[in-house]
C-alpha cells in the first residue's frame, strides 16, 4: 500500500471534518449554555446557504464578501428568535423548545421550497473553488477546504478565548453552571439566552456560505447537516469546543475511509464510528467534567 | 393458475368495460359537443432534473397554440386539454402523479420524458392501468430492461424512443479512439437507473469498453447528491486515469469536477452523459468547462423537420431562443416530437374511447420526426424505436459562453460533424 494510499483518505477527511465542525460549533453552544436542542440548526445553515447565494447573485459580490452581510443578518435573526419565540419555552421541561425548533426546521424547510423550487443551487465559477495546492507525491489539496478548516479552528479558537477571556464568556459560564445563582447575581438570562443564539447562527451562517461554495444544495438538505453536527458533539463530548472540532474530524475520516472500501457507504461508516463511540464512551471523547 | 386463465378473465373485464363506455357514448353522444381529448405529461419540472424539463414550457405552449383549434382524432376535430404534471424528479411522485391523471384526469394519452427516474415508474403505472404511454429521453435499456420488460415479449401499453447504451458506447468509444491517450477510462456511475445500466458488468459500458481494449477503472456506484468524491478521485489518479466518462446527474458532476480540480486530477478527456448536456450545466463549471464533451441526441444542425409546424430543428432551435433569450437545449426537439407523435397517434385513431385503438395507432407509427424517423417494428425489442446518436464537444461559443460541437457520427453519417475531439 502505498503512502498516497494511507494519507489521501485521512488528509480529505481531515477537512471535510473540517465543515463538519463548523455546521457543530453552532449546536454546541446552545447545548452547552441554553440546555436548548435547537433542531432547526440544520435548516438555518441551509437557509445561510441560501442566503449567500441571494447576496452574491443580486450584489455580484465574491462570496467571501457576501459573509459581511450574510453573518450579522443571521446573528440577528438569531437574536429576535431567541427573544421572540425560544425564550417563553425555555424551561425545566425540554420537550417545549425541542416541539417549537422542530416546527421552525419545518417551516424554514417549506419557506425555501416555495422561493427556490426543489432545484439544487449552487454558487459557481469562482476561482477559490477549483484551485489546488499539490504536495508532491500525486497528493493534493484544495485550497477552499484549507479555508474551510483553517476557519474551523479559528472559530474555536476565538470562542474559547472568548470563554476565557470576556466578561461575556464568563456570563456564559456562569448561566451554565448554574442558571438561578447566576441570575441572582444580576445576569439578564433573556439577553444573554439572545446573545448566544446570535452567535450560535452567526457560526452557523460561516458554515452555511462554506457549504454553498463548497456543494449545490437542496431546501431539504438541512437534517443531514443535523445530524452530523449531533454526531460530532456526541463523539466529541458535550460542552467541549475543541472535543467537537476533533469528534467532527474523526467522521470525516471515517466517512473518507468508508468511501474508498465501498463508493455507496461512507456515510454509514461514519454512522459506525459514532455507534461504537456510544458504545465505548458515550460521554464522548472529550467530555468536559460536569458538576451536577 | 394458468396465464391463459387471467387473459381470459382480463378479456371479459375489458369487454365490459368497452360495453359500459360505448352505452355512455351513445347515450350523451347524440346532443354533446365532440368530447376533449386528454393529454398527460409528466416532467421533471423541479428538482435535480429539471434541467431537462427548461425547454417544456415553451414547447407546451406551442403545442397548446398549434392545438387551438383543437385535434384531429380519426378525421374529427376535438379541443385538446393538456394536463401537466412535475414529478420533482423524485420517481415515487413520478408514480403518483402518473396514477393521478389516469383516475382523476381521466386521460386518453400519457407522454412522459426525462430518465428512467421519470420514464419508468410513469410507464409502470401505465402498464398497470392499460393506459396509452410514450415515453423518451432515457436510453432504451434502463426503460425495457429495469421494468422486467422481456425482448420478445415486450409490453403492452407502453412505446418508448430514443437510443441505447449500444449506440453510445460506439459514440464514446469512437470519440476516445480519435486522440492518443493511455486508453484508461475512469467511471462515475452512480446508483441510480441510468448509472446502474451503464456501469453494468454484463450489459454496460465496463464489458464492451474491454473488448475494444479500454481498461476501466470503477470506483462502484456512489448515492446521488454525494458531497465528497476524493474516494473516486484517488482511485482515478492511482489507476492514471486519462478519460473520464459516467452518467451523473448534473449538479453532481459539478462537485466532481471542482473536487477533481482541488485534488490535482486532470484528465486528458471527460466524455459524460447526461450532466453535461445542458449550457448551464457546463457554464456552471466556469473556465474549467471548456472542452468537455458529451451525447448529442438532437441540435440545430440536424437534418430534420417538423411533422406539425414544418420547422426545421434551426427554425425551432432559433424560436426558442428568442422566445426565452436562453441558448437551445436538446430536450427541445425530444419535447416537441413527443407532441408530434401525439398528434400523429391520435390522427389514426379509429375510436376515441378503446384505450386498444389508441395503443393500436402508436404501434403502426411510421413519421419523419424533428429528431429522425421514428416507427416501432423495427427496433431491438418490441416496444422500442431507436433514434440517431452522435457525440459532441464543448468549445469557446461566439453567441453564447459554449458552443456544442458534433465532433464524432460514425453512428449516423447524415448529421455533419463541425470538427474534431480536442484535448481539454
Amino acid at each position: 500500500m502505498s503512502l498516497f494510499a494511507v494519507v489521501d483518505p485521512v488528509m480529505q477527511g481531515l477537512l471535510l471534518g473540517g465543515m463538519y465542525a463548523l455546521f457543530a460549533i453552532g449546536l454546541s453552544l446552545s447545548f452547552g449554555i441554553m440546555r436548548m436542542v435547537n433542531i432547526a440548526h440544520g435548516d438555518i445553515i441551509v437557509l445561510a446557504a441560501y442566503v449567500t447565494l441571494v447576496v452574491v447573485e443580486t450584489l455580484a459580490v465574491n462570496p467571501f464578501v457576501a459573509m459581511i452581510v450574510v453573518v450579522p443578518s443571521l446573528a440577528a435573526f438569531g437574536y429576535v428568535l431567541q427573544r421572540v419565540l425560544l425564550n417563553p419555552v425555555l424551561g425545566d421541561d425540554i420537550l417545549p423548545p425541542l416541539l417549537v425548533t422542530f416546527g421552525l426546521s419545518v417551516i424554514i424547510q417549506n419557506l425555501l421550497l416555495a422561493v427556490f423550487s426543489a432545484d439544487p443551487m449552487g454558487i459557481h465559477a469562482d476561482a477559490v473553488q477549483t484551485a489546488s495546492i499539490g504536495l508532491g507525491g500525486g497528493l493534493a489539496v484544495g485550497v477552499l477546504p484549507l479555508i474551510i478548516f483553517a476557519s474551523a479552528v479559528a472559530v474555536v479558537a476565538g470562542l474559547e478565548l472568548l470563554f476565557a477571556f470576556t466578561g461575556l464568556g464568563r456570563a456564559f459560564r456562569a448561566t451554565s453552571d448554574n442558571q438561578t445563582v447566576a441570575q441572582l447575581m444580576g445576569i439578564d438570562n433573556r439577553h444573554l439566552y439572545a446573545v448566544a443564539t446570535a452567535l450560535a447562527l452567526a457560526i452557523s451562517a460561516i458554515a452555511g456560505s462554506f457549504l454553498a461554495l463548497r456543494t449545490t444544495f437542496v431546501p431539504t438538505l438541512g437534517p443531514s447537516k443535523l445530524l452530523v453536527a449531533f454526531e460530532a458533539i456526541i463523539v466529541g463530548g458535550m460542552g467541549s469546543l475543541w472535543g467537537t472540532l476533533a469528534g467532527a474530524m474523526l467522521l470525516g475520516v471515517a466517512q473518507s475511509i468508508g468511501f474508498r472500501y465501498n463508493s455507496g457507504s461512507g456515510i454509514l461508516a461514519g454512522h459506525f464510528v459514532f455507534l461504537a463511540i456510544l458504545l465505548v464512551r458515550p460521554q464522548g471523547l472529550f467530555a468536559r467534567a460536569r458538576r451536577s | 393458475m394458468t396465464g391463459s386463465h387471467t387473459i381470459s378473465r382480463r378479456r371479459i373485464l375489458y369487454a365490459g368495460g368497452a360495453f359500459a363506455a360505448a352505452s355512455a357514448l351513445s347515450w350523451g353522444g347524440a346532443i354533446a359537443a365532440p368530447r376533449t381529448v386528454k393529454i398527460g405529461y409528466v416532467t421533471p419540472r423541479t428538482g435535480p432534473l429539471a434541467a431537462f424539463a427548461e425547454a417544456d414550457d415553451f414547447v407546451i405552449n406551442a403545442a397548446r397554440k398549434t392545438f387551438a383549434g383543437g385535434i384531429d382524432v380519426g378525421g374529427a376535430k376535438h379541443p385538446l386539454e393538456i394536463i401537466v404534471k412535475d414529478s420533482q424528479s423524485n420517481p415515487n411522485r413520478a408514480a403518483e402523479v402518473a396514477a393521478e391523471l389516469i383516475a382523476k384526469d381521466k386521460i386518453d394519452l400519457m407522454l412522459v420524458a426525462s430518465t428512467p427516474e421519470t420514464t419508468n415508474p410513469v410507464s409502470d403505472q401505465c402498464e398497470l392501468n392499460h393506459t396509452p404511454c410514450i415515453s423518451t429521453v432515457a436510453p432504451w435499456q434502463p426503460w425495457f430492461f429495469t421494468r422486467g420488460g422481456k425482448p420478445d415479449v415486450g409490453f403492452e401499453w407502453t412505446y418508448h424512443f430514443f437510443w441505447g447504451l449500444e449506440d453510445i458506447i460506439a459514440v464514446f468509444t469512437t470519440m476516445w479512439g480519435s486522440l492518443p491517450t493511455n486508453k484508461v477510462v475512469g467511471g462515475i456511475w452512480p446508483n441510480d437507473g441510468d448509472g446502474n445500466a451503464w456501469g453494468d458488468a454484463k450489459i454496460g459500458f465496463p464489458p464492451a469498453l474491454a473488448a475494444k481494449n479500454f481498461s476501466v477503472v470503477d470506483p462502484g456506484r456512489y448515492q446521488n447528491l454525494t458531497e465528497d468524491y476524493s474516494a473516486q478521485i484517488a482511485e482515478f489518479k492511482k489507476g492514471n486515469v486519462e478519460i473520464v466518462t459516467g452518467v451523473p446527474i448534473p449538479p453532481d458532476f459539478a462537485v466532481f469536477w471542482r473536487q477533481a480540480m482541488q485534488q490535482g486530477f486532470k484528465p486528458k478527456v471527460a466524455t459524460v452523459g447526461k450532466a453535461l448536456l445542458f449550457p448551464v450545466a457546463v457554464e456552471a463549471l466556469g473556465d474549467s468547462g471548456r472542452g468537455v464533451s458529451n451525447e448529442v441526441w438532437w441540435t440545430p444542425n440536424h437534418p430534420f423537420s417538423s411533422s406539425l409546424t414544418h420547422q426545421s430543428a434551426g427554425d425551432l432551435a432559433a424560436s426558442y431562443e428568442s422566445t426565452t433569450g436562453k441558448q437551445w437545449t436538446q430536450p427541445i426537439g425530444f419535447a416537441h416530437a413527443l407532441f408530434e407523435l401525439a398528434a400523429n397517434v391520435m390522427a389514426r385513431t379509429q375510436k376515441l374511447d378503446s384505450q386498444a385503438s389508441i395503443r393500436d395507432a402508436i404501434a403502426g407509427t411510421k413519421l419523419d420526426t424533428i429528431v429522425g424517423p421514428i416507427a416501432w417494428g423495427s427496433g431491438p425489442v418490441k416496444n422500442v424505436a431507436k433514434t440517431p446518436l452522435v457525440g459532441g464537444q464543448w468549445r469557446q461559443g461566439s453567441k453564447h459562453k459554449f458552443d456544442l460541437c458534433i465532433v464524432e457520427n460514425s453512428q449516423a453519417k447524415n448529421i455533419p460533424i463541425g470538427g474534431q475531439l480536442e484535448p481539454i
